[in-house]
């Protein structure tokens, strides 16, 4: 029964129904896969015990015929959700030793219906980052390898946990969060599926706030199906969350009919970058075909506030954090420096603060606090919110043309090498966001997924993005894409 | 507009974030790298457009006024690096 960490949530979820599996056997099969996977880094906290108790819970109620689609499923969750009891860190210091009294909305609503959580998945510190290297953890390691090269790769971020535990079939879904990428690179770097879904579609209670106006959850699974499902079980109106929309989730897998004759995919001209590989191109080109052989209308299209995404959401991301992030104070919760004799509050907020946030954490925070500091705050924070109006301009016009969807490349490279970037700008890193952050700053739907390699073995992606609230019909065109795609790799296993 | 080590110092002040003295130089350095990617915004025309502040625009619920949560002192302090007597414990603030 080792094989079985290896299924997807819907077989798993068949073979469960048809009682030719029980969520134990299932869950140990993932267990025993993450005890023998510590080389990546993955699963930062492990929680077997919890694990077991609700697969045996699961089990009786797919016996009791009470069960929903996830009921079983063994999932990791990214450490930036609280978890009741369970260490939730945001992969940061300063909030070592932090056990949340309260379950997080979407973690509460997976476990409702009968999830299993494996344990707490590696990060970038506050999700800030494009490679999982800020973690107070250390790496997350991505399963893919270059060719015979044993050169440790990056999974991406900044849910690199997540995305290096799907690949590596250590649980058969995850949790992610996506503030500027951070599911959808992360599943390009790995060769899954990651969807970040309409800002307001997931509740954003319990969930470590980064930048509040762009934060949204995801599911990262293996395939377009299981995102379909998963991603309908974490989805859903929360009264705790203001931003949380008021509207009924369609049954998505319903909606993958493979059938997307008459879609209008508009291919956007500010995609094509200077210096970017060949083969990014050249995947690209092939999907493009792919959907048109399917039946959809391909289309060119101009998003001419492209450029101007990634300096906006520079501003933007990082004057929310400075905000969110004054939270961490050494009085409520976390790390709390050890003091000097004579030190007053100051200087436990600021020692507190230094040695509880990592330098990527502490760049952001000093950045929003300049951004939005006095004789600033017009020139850029009140200038990177007008751009952002354009940017979403940009994508209405459009959707109201009769674009149904948009294709694009999913990052601008595969996977780098960790330590790779350790000496770049950081602005260098920030470009893994490239043709990401667009989508967060319009607060659209998108879809990250696998349809090709590159000549040293490595897997490639490439992005939907679709209308808002419409993630049904965007989930339709990926489950298409998937089909022609025809993606079935998986990274030789050395862990 | 750069940064210099004063405005580097003044940013670490506001954002309480202790620096020390000897990498203020490094700080200012690298907030400028990002500042002047930043300053690729001032290409574009916003004339006449209003800043963002709603991703979907959209009504705030409402509910009755009325106390629906509390009495969870335990668990509020559950985490508390230091209390006493049921309240956070700090140093003294108040001479």
């Amino acid at each position: 029964m080792s094989e079985l960490s290896k299924l997807t949530i819907a077989d798993a979820r068949d073979k469960l129904a048809a009682r030719e599996i029980t969520s134990v056997e299932l869950t140990q099969s993932c267990l025993d896969q993450i005890e023998g996977a510590d080389a990546l880094g993955a699963f930062v906290h492990k929680t077997p015990e919890i694990a077991l108790d609700q697969a045996k819970a699961a089990d009786v109620r797919i016996a009791a015929g009470d069960a929903a689609p996830m009921t079983g499923i063994p999932l990791g969750i990214k450490d930036l959700f609280c978890t009741k009891g369970v260490p939730s860190q945001a992969a940061s210091g300063i909030l070592e030793g932090f056990k949340p009294e309260y379950e997080s909305t979407i973690t509460g609503q997976l476990f409702d219906a009968g999830a299993v959580m494996l344990g707490k998945l590696n990060m970038d510190e506050f999700a800030m980052g494009s490679s999982n290297e800020t973690s107070v953890y250390g790496n997350a390691v991505n399963p893919w390898r270059r060719g015979n090269e044993d050169t440790a790769l990056t999974p991406g971020g900044s849910s690199g946990g997540s995305a290096s535990a799907v690949a590596a079939d250590l649980c058969l879904g995850a949790t992610g969060t996506d503030t500027g990428g951070s599911i959808r690179q992360p599943a390009a770097f790995t060769g899954i599926v990651g969807l970040k879904p309409t800002y307001g579609r997931c509740s954003r209670w319990g969930v470590v706030a980064f930048a509040s106006s762009l934060d949204q959850a995801g599911p990262m699974t293996k395939t377009v199906r299981d995102a379909a499902i998963m991603g309908a079980a974490m989805m859903g109106h929360d009264p705790k969350d203001s931003t949380s929309v008021d509207m009924p989730v369609p049954d998505f897998e319903a909606m993958l009919t493979g059938d997307i004759k008459g879609k209008v995919i508009g291919i956007p001209k500010e995609y094509r970058m200077d210096g970017m590989p060949e083969e990014i191109e050249t995947i690209w080109a092939e999907g493009t075909a792919m959907l048109k052989d399917a039946g959809a209308e391909i289309r060119d299209i101009s998003l001419p506030h492209t450029k101007y995404a990634l300096p906006a959401y520079y501003v933007i991301a990082p004057a929310e954090a400075s905000s969110n992030l004054a939270r961490y104070d050494g009085v409520r919760f976390g790390h709390r420096a050890t003091l000097a004799a004579g030190d007053g509050i100051t200087e436990m907020y600021e020692k507190t603060r230094a040695e509880g946030f990592g330098p990527e954490v502490q760049r952001r925070v000093m950045v929003g606090t300049y951004v939005l500091s006095a004789g600033f705050y017009d020139a850029y924070y009140n200038r990177a919110r007008k751009v952002r109006a354009l940017i979403k301009r940009d994508f209405e016009t459009v959707f109201n043309d009769g674009i149904d969807a948009i294709l694009t490349p999913a990052t601008p490279s595969s996977a780098f090498g960790l330590g790779e970037m350790a000496d770049a700008d950081p602005v260098k890193m920030y470009l893994n966001d490239v043709f990401t952050v667009t989508v967060n700053l319009a607060g659209l739907p998108g879809i990250a997924m696998p349809t090709g390699l590159d000549k040293t073995g490595l897997p490639m992606g490439l992005q939907l993005i679709g209308r808002p609230w419409e993630e049904g019909e965007l989930l339709k065109t990926a489950y298409a894409l998937e089909n022609a795609a025809g993606f079935v790799d998986k990274a030789a296993r050395w862990w | 507009m750069s940064i210099d080590i004063e405005t580097a110092r003044r940013v670490a002040k506001l954002a309480r974030i202790a620096v020390p003295e000897d990498n203020l130089a490094e700080l200012a350095e690298g907030l400028n790298g990002i500042v002047s990617f930043m300053e690729q915004l001032n290409e574009v025309d916003v004339d006449g457009i209003e800043p963002m502040t709603s991703v979907t625009p959209m009504a705030l619920k409402r509910r009755e006024d009325i106390v629906n949560d509390g009495d969870q002192q335990v668990a509020v302090l559950a985490n508390a690096p230091d209390q006493r007597e049921g309240f956070f414990a700090v140093p003294k603030v108040v001479e």
